[in-house]
């Protein structure tokens, strides 16, 4: 604060001095341009004119001076000049090439391994997507494909993963903005509140696979609650039916409303305070508040808390692995064991085939939500 | 002479005229307060008083009810978060013997071979915050009869901090020319990695094995360690990160004469501390947690983490489970106690533009 109002009056101070030598120095110059001018001036003279001559509007320095065409610097096209051009191309080019050179060297060790490790393995499962299998080199076309895009495992498979990810991610985003809202409304503790719902992230899934067995499992703890408050002789499997991906989306949600929720308090509190107060007292209640103001700060980063929580939707696999193993309920059926499925039973063109189309697919839903992004930042900034 | 003389004497005398409109008494207006008599003012403002200070009460009063549920609704929320971690914690003090009879009926429904009819042990299995006999047995066992256990320990330190580590190295350079040099093809890179940090592992599997056998690593913890340093997912975080460095420190520093390197370490790494630390914790959790990577490409079960091992978990080591658990929960809690403000801090200006 000391410091703006110090750098404020010295800005004033600074204008106060530029101003007064400038009027004297105009009023000079009105004086002189009323005497008959003095041709006999020095070269370096005529350069610091030069310099210092007052701007004029509308009046091209060429005209002020009364130059003719003929003393404008012609640049000829002598051998020297041709030198210093191609010098001087050859320096921008140079700079340029040490640019790349200099960014394509941080870049070097990260792609080189990311060429190795993951370009060329999509590369080769193209190749092998076309073939029979990876040592039966013979071209069967589009056959692999049409045998994935029949099958129904992959199509189940793919429809679970989709509405996996349909449910659990704007869940995950709604939820954590309302938890963030909450904790950010003056409530006292509120660091403790957010680190206790930070812990789930940090815990590994393995670990508490274990204590979600016992919740859920047939014979679990929340049957054996449910069964004692309403009794009711009815139990419900809960990882062997329809509520399966209830069980899953709540694990998801467990571990990534914490991270999420940080994303949302750090947003909200970045929100300007003054556009808050004046629309509080033109009589925006809260709710108006919320849709008109903050949704419009918010904006980015409910996209990227959108697309964290769509990358950690892919992981899920792994919880659903853990918990319920290699073949797990109908609903549960991921993508992931599809894959993993037709690993251990060797079929690798059926394999990399589904895993082409699932590239596809991701790349077209990447490509739109960083297109929308774009587009929405554009909005915002404006 | 003369305009000038009359002007002074105007002013004088409109001068003296202001000097006695100052000293002229004014009447003060009539008012409903001045109208009042003595005692009705006084009661009057009495019960000004009162009404203002029952107001205050009552919107403290709900504020205060706000508040309340507020904070009732976060608790829960919180308790919710962290009964399972709770819960794994208490039961690992149990005796073995009270774990299988509590737990038991669960993995047997689980396993499909469920006991009908009567038997020793409840139907219900028995969810106890604390035990009935606190011992530390089970991490006896655990850690001084098993060494299988701590070998597997070991195996999970050994995968993780080398890909954690180096995976940081190769973000902090990828992230610094991605945020320096935007070019398009720069850009058709970044966009290629993000498609990369999507994928799942499944995807490239066949391909990784292959490659794994060509380079002569499979069976090694080579093959989990290198295509995890160059996983690209703290590149993404980083490079969002390092884009809102000022461009002004980056031209000032040019400007003195700095070359891209010292730019690189003593400008971006240290503006970036706080989102390089998070970023490790985040990686450090993932990899402890992984699981597939290990099954397919370590067939070797001696060579396999922790994590694989806690998740073929089954009923003849139940009673040590709870315990493997929370000894193996405790380096990612212990790092996020630590590094929660620069988890914290690095998480949030992650996602703000």
């Amino acid at each position: 604060m000391d410091n703006r109002i110090n750098e404020e009056q010295f800005s004033s101070k600074g204008e106060v001095t530029g101003v007064r030598p400038g009027s004297e120095v105009a009023g000079a110059s009105q004086n002189k341009a009323n005497k008959p001018v003095v041709r006999t001036v020095s070269k370096e003279e005529a350069d610091l004119k030069l310099i210092n001559r007052p701007k004029a509007k509308n009046v091209t320095p060429l005209a002020s001076q009364k130059l003719t065409p003929k003393d404008i610097p012609e640049f000829e096209d002598t051998p020297e000049r041709r030198e210093t051009l191609a010098l001087r191309k050859k320096r921008h080019l140079n700079r340029k090439l040490r640019e790349f050179g200099v960014f394509s060297g941080y870049l070097t060790p990260s792609f080189v391994g990311v060429a190795v490790f993951f370009i060329l393995p999509l590369g080769m499962l193209l190749f092998t997507s076309f073939q029979t299998s990876p040592t039966n080199h013979t071209f069967v076309g589009l056959r692999n494909y049409e045998r994935v895009l029949t099958n129904e495992a992959f199509l189940d498979a793919s429809w679970n993963t989709l509405t996996f990810a349909l449910i659990s991610v704007p869940l995950a985003v709604v939820l954590a903005l309302l938890i963030a809202m909450l904790l950010n409304s003056g409530l006292p503790g509120k660091s403790l509140f957010r680190s206790f719902l930070l812990n789930p992230m940090m815990v590994p899934v393995a670990s508490v696979v274990l204590i979600w067995q016992v919740f859920f499992s047939y014979n679990g703890v929340i049957n054996g609650i449910a069964e004692k408050i309403f009794d009711s002789p009815e139990k419900i499997d809960w990882l062997k039916s329809s509520y399966a991906q209830v069980v899953i989306m709540l694990l998801f949600l467990w571990k990534n409303l914490g991270y999420n929720m940080v994303l949302f308090l750090a947003a909200l509190n970045s929100i300007p305070h003054e556009i808050l107060e004046s629309a509080e007292m033109d009589g925006a209640g809260p709710v108006k508040r919320f849709f008109a103001i903050k949704l419009h700060y918010l904006s980015p980063t409910i996209f990227f808390v959108g697309i964290m929580s769509l990358i950690n939707s892919f992981k899920i696999f792994r919880e659903v692995y853990l918990l319920t193993g290699d073949y797990p309920f109908d609903n549960l059926y991921m993508l992931q064991h599809f894959m993993n499925n037709a690993f251990t039973h060797l079929d690798y063109s059926k394999l990399s085939a589904g895993a082409i189309v699932m590239c596809i697919v991701m790349v077209i839903i990447v490509g739109g939500l960083f297109f929308a992004e774009s587009k929405f930042d554009k909005d915002v900034e404006e | 002479m003369t305009m000038d003389e009359t002007k002074r004497l105007e002013r004088r005398r409109q001068a003296t005229l202001a000097r006695r409109h100052i000293y002229t008494e004014t009447k003060e207006p009539e008012t409903f307060i001045t109208s009042l008599s003595e005692e009705a003012r006084e009661s009057f403002f009495a019960g000004e008083k009162k009404r203002i200070e029952l107001n205050l009460r009552k919107r403290r009063i709900v504020k205060g009810i706000f508040t309340g549920l507020g904070i009732f609704a976060a608790v829960v929320i919180s308790a919710l978060a962290l009964i399972p971690i709770f819960f794994t914690f208490l039961n690992s003090f149990m005796s073995s013997e009270e774990i299988v009879s509590n737990y038991q009926v669960v993995f047997q429904s689980m396993s499909g071979h469920a006991t009908q009819g009567a038997s020793y042990m409840s139907r219900m299995p028995v969810l106890k915050l604390i035990p009935e006999e606190v011992t530390i047995k089970q991490y006896t066992t655990l850690l001084f009869m098993n060494p299988e256990y701590l070998f597997k320990y070991w195996n999970s330190i050994l995968l993780t901090l080398p890909i954690v580590g180096g995976q940081m190295v190769i973000a902090c350079l990828a992230s610094y020319s991605f945020a320096r040099y935007r070019k398009k093809w720069m850009e058709v890179i970044f966009f290629i990695y993000i498609i990369l940090m999507l994928m799942p592992f499944q995807v490239t599997l066949v391909p990784n094995y292959m490659i794994a056998d060509g380079l002569g690593i499979l069976n090694t913890i080579w093959a989990i360690i290198l295509p995890g340093i160059f996983s690209t997912f703290a590149i993404f975080l980083l490079t969002k990160y390092m884009r809102q460095i000022p461009s002004g420190y980056i031209e000032a520093a040019k400007l003195d004469g700095a070359t891209e390197w010292q730019i690189f370490t003593n400008i971006a790494l240290p503006l970036c501390k706080n989102a390089i630390f998070a970023l490790t914790i985040l990686l450090f959790i993932d990899y402890w947690n992984m699981v597939e990577q290990p099954l397919v490409l370590l067939t070797d079960a001696a060579k396999q983490p922790l994590s694989v091992f806690l998740s073929q978990i089954n009923e003849p080591e139940l009673g040590i489970a709870f315990a493997a658990s929370s000894v193996y929960m405790i380096p990612p809690l212990l790092i996020f106690f630590w590094g929660e403000d620069y988890l914290v801090e690095g998480i949030s200006r992650s996602g703000i533009k």
